[in-house]
């Protein structure tokens, strides 16, 4: 230790050694947290072996039977309170239509079945079992649960929108400005929370209504029954059985994301 | 000499700016102010009692957040026989649903400005928008 | 030795209030920014990175370029660059800096920032572009504040600054990897996923880094007594012609997979930015200029007798630095999201309050770059 004029360490000393003491407790403390802080395995890319592998599985053949139908996007939008802004760069979307050769672009070139040219399908967060967006997120506000949803943490979100650029699938909005600007207050959904300018948002497969073991509000909309959703590691549940039977596609499988949303074409 | 009024010149002067806010207060009676919040739906019994909600509700909404939307674990709090869900519009709203006679008036005494309704929801009866 | 930056000639002051000017007008749209959101840039949910975004990855290659007079002088003794290095440290501060703050800006929550310290997430590439990118920072600081001060007192540097100074040659390395590294990981954007990406962004960086470092040593010497000297100019032009030849080669190698692959994915991006995709061509005369000037470039610095001109060699290493600006800039953050996840194309032009947000922010830059080569100044016209 360097002595001063007088006795005992200098000034400067001791800034730097409580400066190297801050410093240390706070990188153990960042240490520990990456150890044993139990939500740093949000981004496991392992299979999930959990009982439960929530799944959709979009009936296409029944859901273009109505023409012009939207009944899913606006009991989605309207029980989320997701706000209707006009203009196509600030647009929120949870669930909505593509067309064919958009939401399957890699389908585009040759020849296609005469119905898929001119059908819009259903497109949504396709809550995938590897999904690269939560490996990106940097501060866990996106996170797979042991159901399979990815979910959302609107409260930690620090809108970098680097998941945004890494969705394969555009499923996600960001709030450039305050929603509310966009929304009416009479027909809020009081039960429900609008989010606020600068987080990221999407579909989250109805986790408030899934943990009280109802339906998404998509599928209870649908009056086609169209939307199946369920549990597929539960061999007897209606997904594995639709998908057991019938031949389904699913978005970009090739980049190795596992999409747990089929379409039945 | 002169140095010296002006060093207790300037000393005293620094230290009447620097504790303005305080004779000022106390001077014109604001120091006597406390909140008062109203409880609109007195009679039930509220999650946790007076004393630690004054001093946690704060952690004690943290807390509800990471269960309910990080662990996903929507397990009600049983108070006095009812069962209340762990959510800020859902519970606490409902009970104290004037939010400028209650939460309003402890938060501006403060000068503390929970951005909680930017998103969560309040009964609307009152105009009063605070920030 | 702060002080030295306090007490300069008239043009000296002009410069810093012209600076701080323009921040002020930066400062002023940012308000507007953090109370209306976002929305007032032209991002949107289709290109949802932009103006900020590409600064910041064009500075942290820049700030990286340090590392091109420091490996030199300090693992080979390359005595030439000595009088430099503390330019070169001093230039990946206020890049560094600049970094942050395009980061800053372009963030929906900034006040949470916080929240990648609270919970460190080592799965993704932001939270150590972060950590990486704020050690450089620190690195440089003391680095080149301990350097500077010992010359001044005419002594040599501290021991504890050598270890410093060789961690910070790997550490440069790694702030462009790993910002290359947000980008080549994702699977959904083409232009992006090339195993090449980090090696590009290195090219590029020593290209840019060195050649604005070139300009900088003729402002000095033009405006202050104190004379970098030829010969270290010189050098810098050899690295800057060999970096941009590499970048010009690679930028080559991407063309040639993505065309004779035939794989649409894989060139729809370049397609739109060179040539046009569905009659959207609104970033095509920005590359042709990147690469005409990248051309330019190339004759000035490889020719010896253009390059031992001073004159030609400014040009050419402005050249570089605009070329390099539009090209990875420009080019490579916004053509990612071109065409989108649905082959759709948004295009994307930044707004007025989002360029002069982004001028406040180089403007702070140059203004910490003006401070900190006052001071080094200073301290040398003193010896």
């Amino acid at each position: 230790m360097k002595l001063d004029n007088r006795n005992g360490f200098s000034r400067r000393e001791f800034l730097k050694k409580a400066g190297l003491l801050g410093l240390s407790i706070s990188g153990a403390g960042a240490a520990l947290e990456v150890v044993f802080g139990d939500d740093v395995l949000a981004a496991s890319t392992a299979e999930s072996s959990a009982r439960i592998r929530l799944a959709m599985v979009v009936d296409m053949s029944k859901c273009a039977r109505k023409e012009d139908c939207t009944d899913c996007m606006t009991a989605c939008h309207r029980a989320h309170n997701v706000p209707s802004i006009s203009s196509k760069r600030h647009e929120i979307k949870w669930i909505w239509k593509e067309p064919f050769v958009n939401a399957f672009p890699e389908q585009r070139d040759g020849r296609l079945r005469d119905d898929l040219v001119s059908t819009d399908f259903i497109v949504l967060c396709n809550h995938c079992d590897n999904p690269p967006c939560v490996r990106v997120c940097p501060t866990k506000a996106t996170w797979k649960r042991p159901d399979g949803i990815v979910m959302m943490d609107m409260h930690r979100c620090i809108g970098c929108r680097y998941c945004m650029a890494a969705c394969p699938y555009g499923s996600r909005s960001f709030n450039w400005m305050d929603p509310r600007r966009a929304l009416d207050e009479k027909t809020i959904n009081q039960e429900y929370p609008t989010r606020t300018k600068g987080v990221v948002e999407k579909c989250d497969f109805c986790a408030e209504r899934i943990d009280h073991g109802r339906l998404p509000v998509c599928v209870e909309a649908c009056k086609e029954k169209a939307l199946v959703f369920g549990n597929l590691s539960d061999a007897k549940s209606e997904v594995s059985l639709q998908l057991a039977g019938r031949f389904a596609i699913r978005r970009k499988p090739e980049l190795g994301t596992r999409p747990e949303v089929y379409y039945i074409v | 000499m002169h140095e010296r009024i002006r060093i207790f010149g300037g000393l005293a002067l620094f230290i009447a700016l620097a504790a303005f806010p305080v004779w000022y207060a106390r001077a014109t009676g604001r120091a006597n102010v406390v909140p008062e919040p109203k409880l609109v739906n007195a009679g039930k019994e509220c999650v946790n009692t007076r004393a630690f909600m004054r001093e946690y509700h704060m952690t004690m909404l943290n807390e509800w957040r990471d269960e309910v939307i990080r662990e996903g674990k929507r397990i009600p709090v049983k108070v006095a026989g009812m069962e209340y869900q762990k959510s800020l519009t859902g519970t606490c709203m409902k009970c104290h649903a004037n939010k400028a006679d209650f939460c309003d008036t402890c938060h501006n005494y403060l000068g503390v400005s929970p951005t909680c309704w930017d998103c969560h929801n309040f009964p609307k009866e009152q105009k009063h928008e605070t920030r | 030795m702060f002080e030295k930056a306090l007490s300069g000639s008239r043009k000296y002051w002009t410069l810093v209030l012209i600076l701080l000017a323009l921040v002020g007008a930066g400062v002023f749209f940012y308000l507007r920014q953090l109370s209306e959101g976002l929305v007032i840039t032209g991002m949107g949910r289709d290109v949802s990175w932009g103006f900020y975004i590409s600064q910041f990855t064009f500075l942290v290659g820049v700030a990286a370029s340090a590392v091109m007079v420091v490996l030199p002088y300090y693992l080979h003794d390359f005595k030439v660059f000595g009088r430099i290095t503390i330019l070169g440290e001093f230039l990946a501060i206020s890049a560094v800096s600049m970094c942050v703050l395009f980061i800053f800006v372009d963030m929906g929550q900034p006040f949470r920032i916080v929240n990648v310290f609270l919970h460190p997430t080592p799965n993704s590439m932001m939270f150590w572009d972060t950590v990486v990118v704020i050690g450089y920072l620190l690195l440089n600081l003391f680095i080149g504040w301990a350097t500077l001060g010992a010359e001044r007192k005419g002594v040599a540097p501290p021991a504890w600054s050598k270890p410093l100074i060789y961690l910070s040659i790997p550490w440069a390395v790694s702030i462009h990897t790993v910002t290359a590294f947000l980008y080549a990981g994702i699977p959904g954007r083409h232009l992006w996923l090339t195993a090449i990406m980090a090696a590009r962004f290195l090219a590029s960086a020593f290209a840019s880094g060195p050649a604005l470092l070139i300009l900088l040593c003729m402002v000095v010497r033009r405006y202050t007594r104190f004379d970098p000297g030829r010969e270290p100019m010189q050098a810098l032009g050899k690295i800057v012609a060999y970096a941009m030849t590499v970048n010009l080669f690679f930028i080559g190698l991407e063309f040639f997979t993505a065309y004779y692959s035939g794989i649409p994915g894989h060139s729809h991006s370049l397609e739109y930015l060179f040539f046009g995709l569905d009659g959207h061509d609104g970033l095509v005369p920005f590359m042709w200029t990147s690469m005409g000037l990248a051309i330019l470039a190339l004759v000035l610095l490889i020719n010896p007798s253009t390059r031992n001109n001073e004159r030609w060699l400014a040009t050419g290493a402005a050249a570089v630095f605009f070329s390099t600006w539009l090209d990875k800039g420009l080019g490579l953050v916004v053509g990612g999201f071109i065409p989108g996840p649905f082959e759709s194309i948004t295009e994307y032009s930044p707004t007025a309050p989002e360029l002069i947000i982004s001028l406040g922010v180089w403007a702070l830059g140059f203004l910490i770059l003006t401070l900190l080569y006052k001071i080094t100044v200073a301290v040398r016209e003193e010896a």
